[in-house]
């Protein structure tokens, strides 16, 4: 029995994304329409009781964001659809832009009007340019049908879409640095305050939602809210599109509701370890997210019961790693990744990532220092506590947690008792 | 930074000047199109790159100072200002392609190809550098060529097979 269910993703597959027709005949834009007949204090209040978290991996509450993005005084603001889906391991919302574009583009729509806003930006990374086509023809379709551009279908509310490209940089999935990017720049995140609620892209008040995030509002205005809230669990309801890879059977973006244990993610819908082998390390949530160990793998995925394991959703992403790789050459590798990705403007994560990267390689080649493990976590605590945006201040999260659940592999025992 | 010498390079010729003239007029010239600008410049640039004297020029039709142009061109990971090659190959360098097995793509393009990472073949029709995540993790192994995405390249037959597309 299949337990993935099909809630945000439902459309997959049942139209033709090259068609607005053929969005049409399957019920698009009904959403749009809905909204467009409500205030914007209703649609917040709906987002509110979904209590949808943000699902670019900052877990930010929508409805809270859209209330206080509609509260900024101002006629003329901007929403940003980030999709500058740069996580390692994540690809969930590649599937929805290249399967179910117009779905995101209503959520642009809907969440342009409940904050008051005039354009929407959809921010795509470089990787996904082969889909620039498809979203680019979206866009001009729903301009041509009246769904997009000067007063949408009649309501005297308008809204312009626009498209603008990455150019790979994992740290433009940073709400500012991905604004900063927008206007022409390199991309290095910008100190706050101001807030870019208040003042962000070309000063103007600026809401950044994930390309998730967006498509799940129109699912819920579409479906209603009730239907959306008898997925998951009480305390965490909904659904979520998870991306699972690595050494895995079946690696994919599959769509679960709240609430599985990680096991019957990797195994049941995973289809477990091929060639035999033993799951080592599992990491949620990307290369910023946490790892854990096989003794964890009962945990029900919410929230608040990863949270008790110091776990995280974050990206949704699910990597699998079996007993062929060593804990601290997977550490390496992320740690490759962010020496390659930080941005260089605050010291904590510029010359951080680089001086752990210095221990890890000695721990890798065996050839550590009995102090070197000690000075690691003290440089990974101020990185974490001091580096200038969300990258520096996660880039060790993979370190921190798998010394918590591998202490062996480190040699900890040892240090311990020195 | 000095805009008189723009033409002694030679890779500027005046079929790719209006060429580019094109993809500025595109973006309405507007300077926060930077970015996908210089994209779509540097996949009309043979080698796949923005040379000094492309830089110069779109910094001199567009008004942006050259600094604030190489800002961008040095920052982002899919702007290059050396000369790569016809195709460039990109090999996915994340932790999901390393426990997946991408070594095998790698060693199979060095012995086939005769290239390490950051380099072109003699002949300039290829390149081969690594890149972080591109969200193919559920083909991985992948790589990427031209930005066409390959995936499952879990054996050499499998790589060669591939590259044999591109001659």
């Amino acid at each position: 029995m299949s337990k993935t269910v099909s809630f945000i993703t439902e459309n997959f597959g049942k139209y033709d994304p090259n068609s607005i027709d053929s969005y049409l005949s399957i019920g698009g834009f009904t959403a749009t329409k809905k909204a467009l007949a409500m205030s914007s204090g209703e649609i917040i209040d709906i987002a509110k009781k979904a209590s949808v978290r943000g699902r670019g991996g900052a877990a930010y509450d929508t409805g809270r964001k859209w209330a206080q993005a509609a509260a900024v005084p101002g006629d003329d603001k901007v929403v940003i659809c980030n999709a500058d889906e740069g996580e390692p391991c994540t690809f969930k919302d590649r599937n929805i832009l290249s399967k179910d574009p117009f779905r995101l583009l209503e959520g642009m729509i809907i969440a342009g009007y409940t904050v008051g806003a005039k354009n929407g930006y959809i921010y795509l990374r470089e990787e996904y340019r082969h889909l620039r086509p498809l979203i680019k023809s979206a866009i001009q379709q729903s301009v041509d049908k009246g769904y997009l551009g000067d007063n949408i279908l009649g309501s005297g509310f308008s809204f312009h879409i626009h498209l603008y490209s990455g150019a790979g940089a994992y740290v433009c999935g940073e709400g500012s640095t991905l604004i900063e990017s927008i206007e022409g720049k390199s991309g290095r995140p910008r100190i706050k305050p101001p807030f870019i609620k208040e003042c962000g892209l070309f000063q103007l008040p600026t809401l950044v939602n994930n390309v998730e995030t967006l498509a799940i509002a129109t699912a819920i205005l579409q479906n209603g809210v009730e239907e959306y809230l008898k997925y998951g669990t009480p305390q965490c309801p909904g659904t979520k599109i998870i991306s699972l890879a690595g050494n895995v059977k079946n690696p994919g973006a599959y769509e679960i509701p709240f609430g599985l244990t990680l096991r019957e993610i990797i195994y049941d819908i995973g289809g477990g370890i091929p060639d035999g082998r033993e799951l080592k390390i599992f990491q949620l949530g990307g290369a910023s997210g946490r790892t854990g160990s096989a003794a964890l793998l009962d945990t029900p995925y919410t929230y608040d019961d990863l949270h008790k394991y110091n776990l995280v959703v974050g990206s949704g992403g699910i990597l699998v790693v079996d007993d062929r790789t060593r804990v601290i050459d997977f550490i390496k590798s992320i740690q490759d990744f962010f020496i390659h990705e930080s941005c260089g403007k605050c010291t904590p994560c510029r010359e951080g990532n680089r001086q752990i990267a210095k221990i890890i390689d000695r721990f890798v080649a065996g050839t550590q220092r009995p102090d070197d493990l000690e000075t690691a976590l003290r440089f990974a605590n101020i990185m974490k506590n001091c580096a200038f945006c969300g990258l520096g201040e996660t880039a060790q999260s993979s370190l921190l947690s798998a010394v918590e659940h591998f202490p062996e592999e480190f040699g900890k025992t040892e240090v311990a008792s020195k | 930074m000095n805009n008189t010498k723009t033409e002694s390079f030679g890779v500027l010729t005046s079929e790719l000047a209006l060429k580019i003239d094109e993809i500025i007029q595109n973006y309405q010239g507007n300077s926060t199109k930077l970015v996908g600008i210089l994209l779509d410049i540097q996949d009309i640039v043979p080698k796949q790159y923005i040379p000094r004297e492309v830089a110069t020029y779109v910094s001199v039709k567009m008004n942006i100072p050259l600094s604030k142009v190489y800002d961008v061109i040095s920052f982002y990971a899919a702007l290059s200002d050396v000369p790569r090659a016809d195709y460039v190959i990109q090999l996915c360098d994340s932790v999901v392609c390393k426990v997946t097995g991408n070594t095998v793509l790698r060693d199979t393009i060095t012995e086939l190809l005769g290239i390490k990472e950051q380099e072109a073949t003699a002949d300039g029709k290829y390149w081969l550098e690594y890149t972080p995540c591109f969200g193919a993790c559920d083909i991985s192994p992948a790589m990427r060529i031209n930005g066409k995405v390959y995936g499952h390249l879990t054996t050499p037959d499998s790589v060669k097979a591939v590259l044999d597309q591109y001659k």
